[in-house]
């Protein structure tokens, strides 16, 4: 066989490779090229007859195209097996713009419980703990312990729920101990702030203490303003130093990181809590423009809570020497600041469990306050 | 408290502007509600003249009037029954707006008649009360005039939110006080003309205490007058009390009004002639009926204190007088009552009664004792001055009892504003402050001796007067002091129980659910689906009956809370709470329950199904809140049993043992029927507080062992009769070879062809974990026998042909 004939033959074999559509048909050209009674093959089997030189040329000849085929059909093989592939995957398309399974969490947080959360984090970093009390108060606890005797003219600031007198020996503490074993039932009264938790802890505990006390607190009067139970929370901070200025610089650090205000201003007005001495009204600035209520230094007040210095009756009452120790305590409503913060108009809203509600003012599951985060 | 500003530069000399006295004011403590500036309210009002008055042509209790603007005639309709020909009277045109309802007056035909304006009440420019009819004006007062120029409502009024420890601050002498110190102005003196008595005091008063009582009214101090004559107060008292919102009356009530009001000193003014015998203070047997001058009606109990004639009860002490023995137009004798009650007997009789007064806010705060005698001289005095003549005859004073000592001496030492308070005032700037206030102080190096004055009970210590020095320096001067962080390592604030409850939350709503937060009471109605109702869990006052007993579950609540959702259009709710529920009133009965509501249908879906909720719904949020809580998953055994107000078939226990953690199914149809809420509905409830405190606090794990070969999985498919819970057939496959056996999982429930009636199919995959070597054909044959011969033994089970 000439070299222009070998030449001719891998150039024919070259075409029908390339021109093989599909491995099926690419194979049907290697079987007829390189198979057992393939034209390579057969050629091969004829190098047998030839003398050595000539055997010898046309051998390397002969090899040179077998290994040119046998690349060639590599080459298609791997060109057809990816568009192969590519066929098959476009085939496998799918409408990626519908919906997930599951989907994604509807659940939320309730506002109440977010400041809560954010509260408590600020505090924590104050080295404050959580202390807690129960909603079914003993008078003594929620009134007389607090410097606030029956008769006492306070008591009609507060309109209170009352529960049956108690008939369960095991809830006096304290003060109220004597009475009961005097066989005097305990006046029960949902309680009308979180202040008795003050005389739980002052009574469990030596200071110093430094406390806040969040919960459910209860008052008799529904109206636009009003909801027959609120949220509160407190703060208590009993040892031997800490004083008014303290106070100021307490609420201040923890209203400026709440409201994330650098420059929030704060105003402590001059008022009356039986249970504090001095007491004050807690003012933050805002502005009122427009009618539209913004916070900051911008010369308006917003009242958001009280406190004062804790009386020096209500550290005796517990058992604590007001000689010694001093110190202070606060109180706001929960509710209250997450309406200033996140904007929500209505409190009676917080407690109607209404879905469209909860979905628009609720707060993604894992949105966790973390002073890392910013609480 | 409201007050005039003219009234009160009658003690304050000022030249402070109206704002700047406001502003001192709120910053010492008694903060400024309100200003009132009655002249610009008032501007636009006329005094107009009626000159006809006919009747309405439609309408009886009409009249239609011609009236004199003073510039032009024209017709008013007016409904008022003074509306007479002659009267000089207010008058609002078209635009001008009436204080009363903020409203413009707006012109209109009122039954047919055109009218043009509008004559106007007291009540209407808010004056005073009277609405009764419209303004009589003195007949000096000239027709077109302002009406502002004519009667004096000039004057400012500024209303104070007094706390209750300010009874001195309840008269406007007290507010001057304390704006003097504050560097205000100057307190005028106090000069008191003390009428010189003539006679004995005609009537003769006896306090009638049991000694432990005595207290009650401990000084009674009376003067008599005779011979005067009662009638309309001069218009500049009438004019102040009208300003603060008081209709004056007559003369001898509008003076014991303006003392009180003037130094919160309030009195009583008999009608002589119409007592018998001496005066009687004592405590009320009860039971006694009395006509009040406020034109209602009390009955009184036992150990109120009551002023009695020889002819009966006069008078509620403290509180509010009687109408048998109140003073009218035809009075001529009167007897002046001064006296101290005490504020726990008034606050209390107060409050059982439900009469507030001007009298009862003084008393119970705490009148001065030392102003008794002052009050009576004082009253006496007003009643002479502008009810008497030359026959008028004043008695002497009658004291009776003696005067209470309500303060007492306070042991201080200067330093504690900077201890206590954090500011460093100097001793000569608190002395100051508390002479200005009418405290005496004694001074020695560190230890001064304060007495606070008569009108200052609320003072009981030196904190006390810490708070009189500081706000009468301005508490903006308290430094704001960042709290040191003191020698504790910070801990989590947060105790168990609140990390669980966090943690909870946030499992449940990651689970799609909607944290709620609803009432702690419900209706004791619908609370008696959830086990009988205790009578100590009743409110005694609800605010309505619907919240009327404190929930022993909170399952109601959301099973309304999902009603109300439904009716909204959203019916497919997936709600939780956390919160308290109540046994009992104890501390301990308290719990905190994380309670889950899914309703209708789950979500439709391109590829999953929508279909109702369903029991392992609720299953799956009790078992998510008890594994965030931090329950010992791998302990939590499930019974078939559940409270009532479960679907009996449909629901389940979950227990460690004998502790309870929680319960989940579907709702019981009754409780849906309470709540009038519809199928389908399931719930559970997870008891926080019931789920065991991790043993120790020991935060290292225990060491994890990994093995060498892989796990083999085997499947099986038994036969058993429906009855059977699928949980024992499980426990007794786990225990047929303890160490091999790492799991089993169902993965079938088949009933129907192929499956005897009565009997079920249960799938399951058990998954064998070698230890030490790879297991033989033989070894996982005689394993196979094991677990099918356990199954068989413990619940009857027999593999599947």
């Amino acid at each position: 066989m000439s070299n222009d004939e070998m030449k001719k033959l891998q150039g024919d074999l070259i075409k029908a490779i390339e021109g093989a559509e599909g491995s099926a048909a690419l194979e049907v050209v290697r079987i007829e090229a390189l198979g057992k009674k393939g034209t390579l093959t057969e050629m091969m089997k004829t190098l047998g007859g030839l003398d050595p030189d000539a055997r010898k040329a046309m051998g390397a000849a002969l090899n040179e195209v077998k290994v040119a085929i046998t690349a060639a059909l590599e080459a298609k093989g791997k060109t057809l097996a990816a568009a192969a592939l590519a066929a098959r995957l476009e085939k496998e398309r799918i409408d990626i713009t519908l919906p997930v399974r599951g989907g994604e969490s509807e659940g939320r947080i309730h506002p109440i419980t977010q400041t809560y959360e954010e509260i408590v984090t600020i505090f924590a970093a104050m080295g404050f703990s959580v202390a807690k009390g129960p909603d079914i108060e003993t008078d003594w606890n929620n009134f007389t312990a607090l410097n606030i005797p029956p008769e006492h003219p306070a008591r009609q600031m507060q309109d209170t729920f009352y529960m049956p007198p108690s008939t369960h020996g095991a809830v006096a503490v304290a003060g109220s101990e004597a009475n009961c074993r005097a066989g005097v039932p305990q006046e029960m009264v949902l309680r009308t702030h979180t202040s008795p938790v003050q005389i739980r802890t002052m009574m469990g505990q030596k200071p110093p203490i430094r406390i806040i006390a969040p919960g459910r607190t209860y008052r008799c009067d529904s109206d636009m303003t009003h909801t027959p139970m609120f949220s509160q929370f407190e703060g208590l901070v009993i040892d031997e130093k800490t004083h008014m200025g303290h106070l100021k610089g307490c609420l201040l650090d923890f209203l400026r990181a709440f409201f994330g205000i650098d420059d929030l201003p704060l105003r402590f007005r001059p008022s009356y809590f039986p249970f504090t001495e001095p007491s004050a009204e807690i003012d933050i600035g805002c502005s009122r423009k427009g009618g539209e209520l913004k916070l900051g230094n911008y010369g308006d007040w917003l009242e958001i809570g009280g406190c004062g210095m804790v009386n020096a009756n209500v550290l005796r009452n517990c058992g604590v020497d007001p000689d010694k120790y001093q110190g202070f305590a606060f109180g706001t409503g929960i509710e209250r600041l997450a309406m200033l913060k996140y904007g929500i108009p209505d409190l009676r809203t917080f407690f109607e469990a209404d879905m469209r509600w909860l979905k628009h003012y609720g707060f993604v599951p894992l949105d966790i306050p973390n002073p890392a985060m910013g609480a | 408290m409201k007050f005039t500003l003219s009234w009160l530069k009658e003690h304050l000399d000022t030249q402070a502007t109206l704002a700047a006295l406001c502003e001192k004011l709120t910053a010492i403590g008694l903060e400024v509600e309100g200003v009132e500036d009655h002249a610009a309210a008032l501007a636009p009002f006329k005094v107009a003249q009626i000159i006809v008055a006919d009747k309405h042509p439609d309408a009886d209790r009409l009249k239609v009037c011609r009236v004199d603007t003073g510039s032009e005639l024209i017709q008013v309709v007016c409904g008022a029954p003074n509306a007479r020909a002659g009267l000089k009277t207010v008058l609002a045109r078209a635009g001008d707006v009436i204080p009363a309802s903020g409203q413009a007056l707006k012109l209109s035909k009122i039954r047919g008649v055109e009218s043009q304006g509008m004559m106007c009440s007291a009540a209407e420019l808010k004056l005073d009360g009277d609405a009764s009819g419209i303004m009589e004006l003195p007949d000096t007062a000239s027709v077109g005039a302002r009406f502002v120029d004519v009667v004096d409502v000039a004057d400012p009024v500024i209303d104070i939110n007094l706390t209750p420890n300010r009874a001195d601050c309840a008269g406007v002498r007290g507010i001057a006080r304390d704006l003097a110190a504050a560097g205000m102005g100057t307190l005028k003196p106090l000069t008191i003309d003390v009428p010189v008595g003539r006679e004995a005091c005609r009537v003769g008063v006896n306090l009638d205490f049991p000694v432990e009582q005595k207290h009650h009214c401990p000084l009674f101090v009376a003067r008599s007058l005779r011979g005067i004559k009662n009638g309309a107060s001069p218009a500049w008292l009438q004019a102040r009390l009208r300003a603060i919102g008081l209709r004056p009356i007559s003369v001898l009530v509008d003076i014991t009004n303006y003392i009180t009001f003037d130094c919160g000193r309030p009195l009583h003014v008999f009608d002589c002639a119409k007592l018998t015998g001496a005066l009687r203070v004592h405590p009320a047997k009860g039971g006694e009926t009395f006509n009040a001058l406020n034109d209602k009606s009390y009955m009184l109990e036992a150990g109120m204190t009551a002023i009695s004639d020889d002819s009966g009860f006069l008078s509620l002490a403290g509180i509010v007088g009687g109408q048998a023995s109140g003073c009218e137009e035809t009075t001529t004798d009167v007897l002046i009552e001064s006296a101290y009650f005490s504020p726990t007997r008034t606050a209390q009789t107060g409050r059982a009664l439900g009469v507030t007064s001007d009298a009862r806010y003084r008393f119970e705060r705490g009148v001065d004792p030392d102003f008794v005698m002052d009050g009576a001289d004082m009253a006496a005095q007003m009643i002479l001055e502008l009810c008497g003549n030359d026959q008028t005859v004043v008695s002497e004073r009658l004291v009776v009892g003696d005067v209470p000592t309500v303060t007492h001496v306070i042991h201080y030492d200067p330093a504690k504003m900077l201890k206590f308070i954090g500011v460093d005032v100097e001793a000569d700037e608190q002395e100051m402050s508390l002479m200005l206030l009418g405290f005496t102080v004694e001074k020695a190096e560190g230890h001064w001796t304060i007495t606070p004055p008569s009108w200052r009970g609320d003072v009981e210590g030196a904190a006390d007067i810490t708070e009189e020095i500081i706000r009468i320096k301005g508490y903006e001067h308290i430094p704001a002091t960042s709290m040191p962080r003191g020698d504790v390592v910070t801990r989590g604030a947060l105790d168990l129980m609140d990390r669980r409850a966090s943690s909870v939350k946030r499992a449940l709503a990651v689970r799609g659910l909607l944290e709620a937060v609803t009432w702690s009471f419900m209706s004791s109605q619908i609370a008696a689906a959830f086990g009988p109702v205790k009578d100590e869990l009743r409110l005694i006052n609800p605010i309505s009956s619907d919240l009327d007993v404190m929930r022993s579950s909170i399952v109601g609540n959301l099973v309304l809370a999902a009603r109300r959702n439904a009716d909204r259009g959203y019916g497919n709710a997936a709600l939780f709470e956390v919160g308290p529920t109540y046994q009992n009133q104890t501390p301990e009965g308290q719990a905190l329950v994380a309670t889950t509501l899914r309703a209708g249908q789950t979500p439709r879906h391109w590829a999953d199904k929508a279909r109702a909720v369903d029991v392992f719904d609720a299953k799956a949020d009790a078992l998510a809140a008890l594994a965030a809580a931090g329950a010992p998953m791998a302990s939590v055994q499930v019974e078939a049993k559940a409270p009532s107000w479960y679907h009996p078939g449909r629901s389940g226990s979950l227990r460690l043992g004998p502790v309870l953690l929680g319960h989940f199914g579907e709702v019981h149809p009754d409780v849906l029927a309470a709540c009038d809420a519809t199928a389908p509905m399931v719930i559970s409830e997870v008891f926080l507080g019931n789920i065991p405190a991790p043993r120790s606090a020991d935060t290292a794990k225990p060491l994890l062992k990994m093995e060498a070969l892989q796990p083999v999985a085997r499947d099986f498919a038994f036969v058993l009769d429906e009855g059977i819970s699928a949980e024992k057939l499980i426990a007794a496959i786990k225990k047929a070879d303890k160490a091999l056996i790492r799991d089993v999982v169902i993965f079938d429930v088949y009933q129907g062809k192929g499956v005897e009636a009565g009997k079920k199919s249960l799938a399951l995959s058990v998954t064998l974990q070698p230890a030490d070597h790879t297991l033989t054909d033989g070894e996982l044959e005689s394993l196979s026998t094991v677990i099918t011969q356990a199954a068989e033994k413990a619940v009857g089970a027999v593999l599947r042909a």
